[in-house]
């Protein structure tokens, strides 16, 4: 006869002296782990629920200045450290992680219209309503000395925005028509204008580092090459677009924050329609910028709400509010893409979590890997409707609430009658417009 | 895989050329080589394994070559690596990690999509293969019984084996003589560590039972009908003679509940917390044991219920009845979800395997049958001369029947026809309960003489999950363990045949879940609405106007219809002319072979 029970040496099971951890052998065999899908349905319900219970993504607010803020800038080189200029010509330099002012001083007479900083990270130009651009140190003035710009440029005419390239001495701004600047010079190596009286905003491409593009108010986006004399090409929308951001991975797409409410990405290479409409605010969207991973963006609206949109998404994942908060006017999105900062009118700069629900801080390994496995549940079962409708709530002010159902209730009315018209015509005389192609005017070349 | 046989041996300073010494597989090679018919299967296994990663990996080779030739250089001709590739993996115990098939690919115009699924299978791969590799390290081997020459394994007699093995599983054989309260039915707690012992006549013991240590012992003054474990060894559930107690394991009564009376027999539902019970009214009970609250009572307007088990991998509850029909249920619908006529009598036992493919019943027919409970079909049919009483399936699948005051284990009885069984023993009094011991080979008898701990080697799995059920657990383990088994408690409405159903994707049409919704909200919400004539003022809202009009909207669905259908003929009558016209512009053409017609 031959026998063999099991008969386990409880020493390989039980840990040796207090000060170890705990043995736990594990067997990985399916038929020990029945109920696999619904355990893990329940576990991804569990964390959806506490990632609404844990997003509390206000993290503070920077006060002090005594006007508006109109612009923001941030550092090329230094992640705690943020630039903002406000409507009465003062700027500051802000020190992120201790949430404190360091520099404080009066920049221009009126608004301070834009702020970049050189991509060395030494130096910064700014420019304001009192028609100059001026360049300054990044650090700050030694006792008893004055603040003084390195360097002051007279111009003709208001700068509403400017830009910097990305490793060449050479900057843009644009007012009246778009200026290409030499540091070293006292006046522009290139002057464009197609046409229009005023623009509103420039941007270089960060990739293609020649290329610019400017929103303009006659409602048109306008693509530069600066080693030309003559633009490119423009699209021209139904309504004014404010500003525009680069999609810092895909070169070629950039969104715009147009004051119909919505966002437009578009491809540079084939303007006759976005590639994608975002749609959610509900008032006239002012800024716009995307998350140095490309793959997300925010933006700023009047309607006092910031709203963050997957590049690729429809309709934003994530909207923040407060109720200090008014029309938020600019916004920049951290380049550790972990922040989000916003600048608006009641003279605050707010910090944002850019998600909402994650810890901050260093996280234990296994904490990490808590955070990674609940994660890739909730990505797993997102679609199951339970778990959608959990992670798509978010709590909106009255207003905007009210304001977002009147807004579905005259689109759905508008379509109606679109429909009625169609059945009511030839067939064939009223085309299906799709929303995408609805916004485009024209391309000019 | 690098062996140690293919480092450069440096020979500037030895003037001889030194020859490696030779490796243990290089012998290997050749012995194999010769006897390779033998192997044949094995080797062809493994190569189609190492072409498939071969394949593989064949451009990432390509571009480190390309990269650099001087490693090329290197490996000295003649030899290669005797172990390429990875080991490969026994294909038996790659399909026990396998958890579904493959999806078919979709059109190569769904390019996200075909993306999104080629990369979660390659994942599911991976975790599949790393799974099968992991197998290897497991600590522990099943248990085996298995006799001399001519010599039958159910003659070998407990004492027999309770010598053989060593002094601690020795020990795991006993008997409790406990005559007075008699016969006794059991539960073993989830990790296999604690026994419950519940007499007919109201005794009722718990018991550490490997070191034999005495948790509690009382005496309900009632009878008793059935003892169960909750989801830790910290309560358990009593059926007494009228209502439902829950007790804690110092023996507090925690909980008499009402609702739950006359309960025969009980099943625990570990992951959803949830305690059935079949009653002598014929209810069918679910108690949520973690809210305490009663999720479902069903009537099975069947008689009385004390044949009961749960089927382990979709905790869906068999009842057995007398008519020798089995019915399955779930606490989601009023009706059974399936009725399957096993017996010409009465059922006298379910039993449900882990895995959820088989079912086991026994009847007052004296048969004893096996099903597959995935298709609901009879698989095997065996005669017992006595009839078996209770059933009860190991870990491993042995199953043990008790006919009378005899207990017989049967190996493999789902897969093939066995005629003699494992394991026999006779015992002093008529078995009223069986059970298995999770992670142990060991079964629990409670009969009329009290409780016999039975030696079956091969029963129990041998290697238990550490953050599933865990023997060893300590005091601080297990609260850590309820907490998270609370938090991922499986909702009751989850419970379906199909345990796997919830990650699939729903395809129902829209005329289904249009109806789907017609039904909760009881009107059809995309209904059209009845055209309702406006009021006109200077009476031209008179009775007649008012007809005249609705006259004009009825049936302008019907005219768009009629209209599509009249202009798609029209259509289709242009079409029919058109080419009629190009066949006689075609046969009217003079071609140059027309010259030799006649």
């Amino acid at each position: 006869m031959k026998v063999k029970v099991i008969a386990r040496n409880p020493d390989d099971y039980v840990r040796e002296t207090k000060l170890d951890i705990q043995r736990v052998p594990r067997n990985y065999d399916p038929s020990l782990h029945p109920f696999e899908v619904s355990r893990e349905y329940t576990r991804a319900l569990n964390a959806t629920k506490l990632e609404r219970v844990f997003a509390k993504p206000f993290v503070a607010s920077l006060d002090g200045h005594r006007d508006g803020v109109n612009c923001m800038a941030k550092h090329a080189k230094s992640l705690s450290t943020l630039l903002s200029g406000s409507c009465d010509g003062e700027v500051k330099v802000w020190n992120l992680s201790k949430h404190e002012c360091v520099r404080t001083f009066q920049a221009h007479e009126g608004f301070v219209r834009g702020m970049v900083v050189r991509f060395c990270g030494t130096s910064f130009f700014t420019v304001g309503d009192d028609k100059t651009i001026k360049q300054w140190k990044m650090e700050s003035p030694g006792y008893g000395e004055e603040e003084e710009p390195i360097n002051t440029i007279l111009g003709k005419t208001v700068y509403t925005g400017l830009d910097h390239h990305q490793n060449d001495p050479v900057f843009a701004t644009c007012g009246q028509q778009v200026d290409i600047w030499d540091e070293q010079r006292s006046s522009p190596i290139r002057s464009f204008t197609w046409g229009v009286d005023s623009f509103s905003s420039v941007h270089f491409n960060p990739v293609e580092t020649e290329l610019l593009a400017s929103c303009a108010s006659d409602r048109s986006i306008v693509l530069y090459d600066m080693r030309e004399s003559t633009p490119l090409k423009k699209v021209i929308m139904t309504m004014r677009s404010n500003t525009l951001s680069w999609n810092p991975m895909e070169a070629y797409y950039f969104t715009c924050a147009n004051e119909d409410y919505n966002l437009y990405t578009y491809d540079m290479r084939y303007l006759a329609k976005p590639i994608m409409v975002h749609m959610d605010h509900v008032s006239a969207v002012l800024d716009v910028d995307y998350a140095p991973t490309g793959k997300e963006f925010v933006s700023a609206s009047f309607d006092k709400t910031i709203r963050i949109f997957a590049k690729d998404g429809g309709h934003s994942r994530e909207v923040y509010h407060t109720k200090r908060m008014q029309h938020v006017i600019c916004i920049k999105w951290s380049a550790d893409n972990k922040y989000i900062l916003s600048g608006s009118d009641e003279m605050n700069i707010r910090l944002w979590k850019a998600n909402a629900a994650e810890k901050l801080g260093v996280l234990a390994p296994r904490e990490r890997e808590a955070a990674n496995y609940s994660q890739k549940l909730k990505e797993k079962f997102q679609h199951h409707p339970q778990i959608r409708r959990i992670a798509r709530h978010r709590h909106l002010p009255k207003t905007i609430y009210h304001q977002t159902k009147e807004l579905r209730i005259m689109k759905e009315a508008r379509r109606r009658k679109e429909r009625n018209v169609r059945k009511h015509s030839k067939p064939g005389s009223v085309p299906v417009v799709s929303e995408k192609e609805k916004h485009v005017v024209t391309v000019v070349k | 895989m690098e062996s140690p046989g293919e480092a450069p041996v440096d020979e500037t300073h030895v003037g001889k050329k030194k020859k490696p010494p030779a490796r243990y597989w290089q012998e290997l090679q050749e012995e194999e080589r010769k006897d390779e018919n033998k192997v044949k299967n094995d080797a062809e296994q493994s190569k189609e394994a190492q072409q498939q990663e071969d394949d593989e990996t064949q451009k990432a080779k390509k571009r480190k070559q390309d990269q650099s030739p001087s490693d090329g250089e290197k490996v000295k001709p003649g030899k290669s690596d005797p172990f390429p590739g990875p080991a490969p993996i026994p294909e038996d115990r790659l399909q026990k990690f396998k958890r579904k098939d493959k999806l078919k690919k979709p059109h190569r115009k769904q390019h996200k999509l075909r993306d999104i699924i080629a990369r979660s299978e390659d994942a599911s791969e991976m975790a599949q293969k790393q799974a099968a590799r992991f197998d290897l390290l497991l600590p522990e081997e099943a248990g085996f019984l298995e006799g001399d020459e001519d010599e039958d394994t159910c003659m070998i007699s407990q004492e027999d084996i309770a010598e053989a093995v060593d002094i601690t599983s020795g020990a795991k054989y006993f008997n409790l003589k406990l005559s007075q309260f008699g016969p006794y039915r059991l539960d073993y707690s989830k990790t296999g560590r604690h026994l419950l012992l519940g007499g007919r006549r109201g005794h009722v013991a718990c018991i550490d039972w490997t070191s034999k240590q005495l948790m509690c012992e009382i005496n309900v003054m009632e009878s008793v009908n059935d003892v169960k474990w909750l989801h830790s060894e910290a309560m358990y559930a009593v059926a007494q003679k009228k209502w439902l107690y829950i007790y804690d394991s110092n023996g507090i009564e925690l909980h008499c509940i009402r609702k739950f009376n006359d309960v025969l027999r009980m099943q625990f539902l570990p992951y959803h917390f949830l305690l059935a019970t079949a009653s002598a009214t014929s209810f069918l009970q679910y108690l949520d044991v973690s809210v305490g609250k009663e999720v479902a009572a069903i009537c099975t307007k069947t008689g009385r219920l004390d044949v009961m088990c749960q089927n382990p991998h979709n905790a869906i509850i068999h009842l057995g009845h007398a008519n020798g029909t089995v019915t399955l249920w779930s606490p989601n619908q009023k009706e059974a979800l399936v009725k399957m006529l096993c017996h010409q009598g009465g059922v006298r036992s379910v039993a449900v395997d882990k895995t959820g493919t088989y079912m086991v019943t026994s009847g007052m027919d004296k048969k004893l049958k096996v099903y597959d409970i995935r298709a609901f079909k009879p698989l095997k049919s065996y005669f017992l001369p006595a009839g078996a009483a209770c059933l009860s399936l190991s870990q491993k699948g042995l199953l043990s029947a008790a006919t009378g005051d005899v207990v017989q284990v049967y190996k493999d009885v789902c897969s093939m026809p066995v005629t003699k069984p494992y394991m026999a023993h006779r015992l002093r009094g008529t078995v009223w309960g069986l059970h298995f011991c999770p992670f142990e080979d060991v079964l629990g008898v409670g009969h009329g003489d009290g409780f016999t701990s039975m030696l079956v080697p091969g029963a129990g799995e041998p290697n238990f999950d550490g953050l599933d059920a865990n023997p060893y657990r300590s005091a601080k383990q297990r609260q850590e363990w309820e907490v998270k088994a609370l938090m991922e408690k499986i909702q009751p409405d989850l419970i379906s045949l199909d345990p796997t159903e919830l990650a699939q994707v729903d395809q129902a049409t829209w005329e289904q879940r249009h109806q789907d919704r017609v039904e909760v909200l009881g009107f059809d919400p995309l209904a059209k609405e009845k055209f309702v004539p406006k009021y006109k003022k200077k009476g031209r809202s008179s009775a007649g106007a008012i007809e005249r009009r609705k006259k004009q909207v009825a049936h302008e669905e019907q005219r768009d219809v009629i209209r599509k259908s009249v202009e798609d003929k029209v259509k289709m009558e242009k079409e029919r002319k058109e080419r009629e016209r190009k066949k006689a512009a075609l046969s009217t053409q003079k071609s140059a072979l027309d010259r030799f017609k006649k």
